[in-house]
């Protein structure tokens, strides 16, 4: 088969699942690493080079990195990848004086950023380093967009994001709060060199239903009601309440609603439990502190008396795959009436760009969602650039800030007037050898046994009671330490030099996981089927060898290697070495 | 030299065999050789041996001698009885065990210094007494654990590390073992499990005084140029006469072959021996043939490997001795002693 990539640095950062699943990347071996040897303001710093927030997403981060996780696949659960980063911010320290400076004197160019989500955020403090002048404007009173407005306290408290916010602000970028821009038109006018526009998705669906109106009082729109909780404006519920709809948002409304002091709380969710939007672990933590989830119950009318909420009548359905494995939601037409006090709509956020005039030259699509160039974030016009939920479509923080630096790589290769996309720095992959001696390395290559350290929580009973008090205690250094030993170090490449194997088989033998295998070579679906441990798992590269003296090829699946070292223990050659890889994607300047 | 022990397995992703083992559960300790040393990998086709034909460790007893190869039973069927013997001395304990307990596999793994230098003697006895056991010489032309001393099957002409030329002649122990009446006699390679899996399992499986004499090269003091026991010289002058797969008398065969290239060997125990001819015409049921053969190849510096000899109707030394079925360690003194009124019968007769 092809070996196109073979020994290639591009092979080996596909091998590193957890940061190639991070959207921006973020070099987690590496981290895990450092809290394990004590340097918490170092690996603290490694994040923030690379999602700025460190210590938000080491709270509330969405984690596709875990799912992907290698641990994943040889052991029950994966590496709590995602509160380790909260490890990080908790235990560095004063870090201030490890952060970057902004570049002075700066180069005169004048930056805005519409909205202070991370998107923007991102935006300006990779401009900043870059001595661009970033001024970031935002209609609300605190900056950090939905981060502040609508993650509860109790997932995400307001000193960390002011911590986190302040860094961003501490490089000369100007956030200018309570200032709604209700004119893009007339803002360019101001003379901005470029815009950056992340203003998220602040538009909740509603659900417009017979009684809607009429008992609009006890019914909210779940985005809405969950800033009006951020910023104070409420402090009751329900005794009652009902959350309509399955995605996180949902999930955040419901546990709100029972610190509030609601005692009977439902989330009715059209689709499957299984279906759901909500993270797992979300769904989880919900049903842990009482609240009751039904499935497969589509809402059909608020039922009221004279204006006063009394339930939501419900159509059951039941859940069929067509033979293409399409999902149709099949009305039974049996109804059930939930009685209530208030309900909470959570079905769905959506973009809105009414202060974007439609005339001054930037294209929509049929969606109403700006054309734009997914990669480099750019509009049609050529100094307007979006992202985070304003650009895509609401997803996630992590999304928000990758996208912040795409769109600052594009500001920053604009104005130097290069082009956007021929002229896109490319990602840095160095690799280097980690032996120090015989059998010693400069990672710890032992394989931890341990589960899954789970999460010290406060009191049940206490967290209840409080929606503004954080539920999460974080781990203390013995639990971290123990997780980031269950990290099996994908950055370290098992890196193979045909030149020296003598065909021994060692490296054979002792593979705990049995990924190696010499054979003649053959295309990749012939040679899956024939190797030691056959390899069914097609989103793992193979990494295939030639150039040995018998003619054969060696064959390593990726897929379950545990980066143990052995291989290259046992080779009398030296043809494997264990080498790690330091993959840095570009950032605005590189 | 430590090294890290091989890690336990996080989650259940391995195959199982027909008991619900995995391979790993017929590993032993972590291997102390050096790296690269052709006995690891030996080791590991005995574990593989093992595991596809669904061995019950605990049934097996494996013995060995003094060398690094003579250590390899600490690194595999960890669960499994050992006996490691004085240095030459593993087939008389082999020979006492499989008489007092007819029911146990024997597995002894010896080394070429062990078995054709100091033990040479004790060898060739349990081949002519016909022990029923697999008897695996991890043949590396030194007496590796002594630091790289020429041992008896050291070819002449052959070169050390230091440069010294063997001026000895060698010892050919498949020669010895056909001769002195072995009955399932092959030769092998560490470096190719393909062919020396399926050879170990029908040694296993035989009924009789299997031997296999399998080149594992020293990779410390026999692996350079000029030696006649290295991966380079044993791969490039390797012909072998056969491939065996070995079909377990439960299982229906389905193996197809063109006509005529393939010949079926039933074993003593219902297993199936499936020959498989390549090139030339060789006959691995006729002795003399087989002797011939070897010693030609060997004139013309060819290394002979695959199944060079077996007998169908093999016989082994509890037959010889017309034992009893039940092991002899299970009898009670009411069945071993004749008792009083017997013995001054027997002393009446014959006087
Ligand atoms: C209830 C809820 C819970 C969530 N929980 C999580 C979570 O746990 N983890 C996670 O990763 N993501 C979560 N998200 C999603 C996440 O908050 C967003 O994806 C992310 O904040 C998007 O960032 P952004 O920078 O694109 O925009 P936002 O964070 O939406 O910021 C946009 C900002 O722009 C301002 N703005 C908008 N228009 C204008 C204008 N015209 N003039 C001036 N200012 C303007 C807004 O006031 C806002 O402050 C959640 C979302 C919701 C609704
Ligand atoms: C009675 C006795 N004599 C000599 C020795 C020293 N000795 C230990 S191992 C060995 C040779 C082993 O050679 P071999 O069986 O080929 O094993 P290898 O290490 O090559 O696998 C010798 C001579 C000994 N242990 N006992
Ligand atoms: S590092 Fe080497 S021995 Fe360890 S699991 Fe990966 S390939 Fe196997
Ligand atoms: S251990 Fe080294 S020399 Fe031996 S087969 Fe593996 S890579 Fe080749
Ligand atoms: S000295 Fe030779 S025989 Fe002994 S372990 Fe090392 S390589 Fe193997
Ligand atoms: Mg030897």
């Amino acid at each position: 088969m092809s070996r196109a990539n073979a020994g290639q640095p591009g092979h080996f950062h596909e091998v590193i699942d957890c940061q190639l699943a991070c959207p921006a990347h973020t070099p987690v071996p590496e981290y895990l690493r450092l809290i394990a040897a004590g340097r918490y303001a170092d690996s603290y710093m490694i994040n923030w080079y690379s999602n700025v927030f460190p210590g938000i997403l080491g709270r509330v981060c969405d984690r596709p990195c875990e799912p992907a996780c290698r641990r994943g696949r040889v052991d029950e659960e994966p590496v709590a990848i995602c509160r380790m980063k909260r490890v990080a911010a908790d235990l560095k320290g004063d870090i201030r004086a490890q952060l970057p400076t902004a570049s002075t004197p700066g180069n005169g160019k004048k930056i805005a950023c519409i909205g202070a989500g991370p998107a923007s955020l991102t935006v300006a403090r990779d401009l900043a380093l870059e001595g661009y002048q970033v001024t970031v404007f935002d209609g609300g009173k605190q900056a950090g967009g939905m981060m502040r407005s609508q993650i509860p306290k109790f997932r995400l408290p307001d000193s960390v994001i002011d911590e986190e916010c302040g860094y961003v602000a501490d490089l000369g970028v100007e956030i200018v709060l309570d200032r709604w821009i209700d004119s893009l038109g007339a803002f360019r006018a101001e003379g901005w060199d470029a815009v950056f526009v992340g203003t998220g998705a602040p538009r909740g669906r509603d659900a417009d239903l017979p009684g809607r109106h009429e008992a609009a009082e006890n019914i909210h729109v779940g985005i809405d009601w969950l800033s009006n909780l951020a910023f104070g404006h409420i402090d009751s519920v329900g005794k009652r309440v009902i959350v309509l709809g399955g995605g996180n948002t949902a999930m955040d409304c419901c546990r709100s609603a029972r610190r509030l002091g609601a005692e009977d709380v439902r989330v009715i969710v059209r689709s499957g439990f299984d279906e759901m939007k909500a993270s797992p672990w979300e769904k989880e933590e919900a049903l842990h502190e009482g609240i009751v989830i039904q499935n497969c119950m589509v809402p059909m009318e608020f039922v009221h008396d004279k204006g006063k909420l009394t339930g939501v009548v419900f159509e059951h359905v039941e859940v069929q795959f067509d033979a293409k494995g399409k999902r149709a939601l099949v009305p039974t037409g049996r109804m059930e009436t939930v009685g209530c006090d208030q309900v909470l709509i959570a079905i769905g956020q959506e973009n809105s760009f009414t202060w974007i005039e439609r005339d001054i030259g930037l294209e929509f699509d049929k969606w109403g969602m700006p054309a734009l160039n997914e990669k480099t974030l750019q509009s049609s016009i050529p100094n307007i650039f979006f992202g985070g939920d304003a650009a895509l479509g609401p997803k996630n923080i992590i999304t928000a800030v990758a996208q912040g630096h795409e769109a600052a790589i594009s500001i920053d290769l604009f104005l130097q007037g290069k082009d956007v996309v021929a002229d896109r720095p490319g990602d840095m992959v160095t690799l280097a050898s980690q032996k120090m001696g015989i059998h010693e390395w400069a990672y710890d290559n032992a394989i931890s046994e341990e589960d899954r350290q789970k999460v010290p929580m406060r009191d049940l009973e206490i967290a209840l009671k409080d929606v503004r008090l954080e539920l999460e205690l974080g781990f203390d250094v013995k639990k971290a330490c123990a997780e980031a030993e269950r990290c099996l170090n994908c950055d370290m490449a098992t890196v193979f030099t045909p030149q020296t194997c003598i065909e021994c088989d060692s490296c054979v033998d002792i593979c705990p996981t049995e990924c190696i295998t010499f054979t003649d070579d053959g295309e990749e679906d012939d040679l899956r089927g024939r190797l030691k441990a056959p390899a069914p798992n097609h989103d793992q590269p193979l990494y295939v060898a030639d150039g040995l003296k018998t003619g054969r090829v060696m064959v390593k699946d990726e897929n379950l290697c545990l980066h143990c070292g052995l291989c290259s223990e046992r080779c009398p050659t030296n043809a494997w070495d264990m080498q790690k890889v330091d993959w840095l994607v570009a950032h605005a300047g590189a | 030299m430590t090294y890290l022990a091989k890690p336990r397995l996080l989650a259940d992703v391995q195959p199982k065999n027909a008991l619900g083992f995995t391979r790993r559960d017929y590993e032993g300790a972590i291997s102390t050789l050096c790296a690269g040393c052709g006995h690891d990998s030996t080791s590991a086709a005995i574990v593989q041996a093992c595991f596809e034909l669904d061995i019950e460790p605990h049934r097996v007893a494996k013995l060995s001698g003094i060398g690094c190869s003579s250590k390899t039973p600490d690194y595999f069927l960890g669960a499994s009885h050992g006996f490691n013997s004085v240095h030459g001395r593993m087939p008389s304990v082999a020979t006492g065990a499989a008489l007092a307990n007819r029911d146990l596999t024997y597995l002894g793994v010896s080394g070429d210094g062990d078995s054709a230098s100091i033990g040479i003697g004790q060898f060739a006895h349990a081949m002519r007494r016909g022990v029923n056991m697999a008897y695996i010489v991890e043949n590396n032309g030194v007496y590796g654990l002594t630091k790289g001393q020429f041992s008896a099957t050291a070819d002449k002409g052959s070169k050390s590390k230091k440069g010294v030329l063997n001026a000895d002649s060698p010892i050919d122990l498949v020669a010895l073992a056909l001769q002195l009446g072995a009955t399932y006699v092959a030769r092998s390679f560490s470096g190719d499990k393909d062919q020396l899996v399926p050879l170990i399992k029908g040694a296993l499986r035989h009924k009789g005084p299997a031997f296999i004499d399998v080149l594992s090269p020293c990779v410390t003091f026999n692996n350079h140029a000029g030696s006649t026991k290295s991966y380079d010289y044993v791969r490039e002058h390797n012909e072998a006469v056969n491939r065996i797969e070995v079909i377990m008398a439960r299982n229906a065969i389905e193996a197809s072959y063109a006509p005529g290239s393939l010949r079926r060997v039933v074993q003593h125990d219902g297993s199936v021996l499936m020959l498989r001819k390549l090139g030339l015409d060789y006959d691995p049921t006729d002795r003399i043939g087989a002797m011939n053969h070897l010693h030609e190849r060997n004139a013309l510096g060819e290394i002979v490997t695959g199944l060079l000899y077996v007998d169908e109707s093999a016989e082994d030394l509890h037959r010889h001795l017309n034992t009893v079925e039940t092991p002899l360690n299970q009898l009670d003194d009411a069945e071993l002693c004749p008792g009083n009124d017997l013995l001054q019968a027997l002393n009446a007769s014959l006087r």
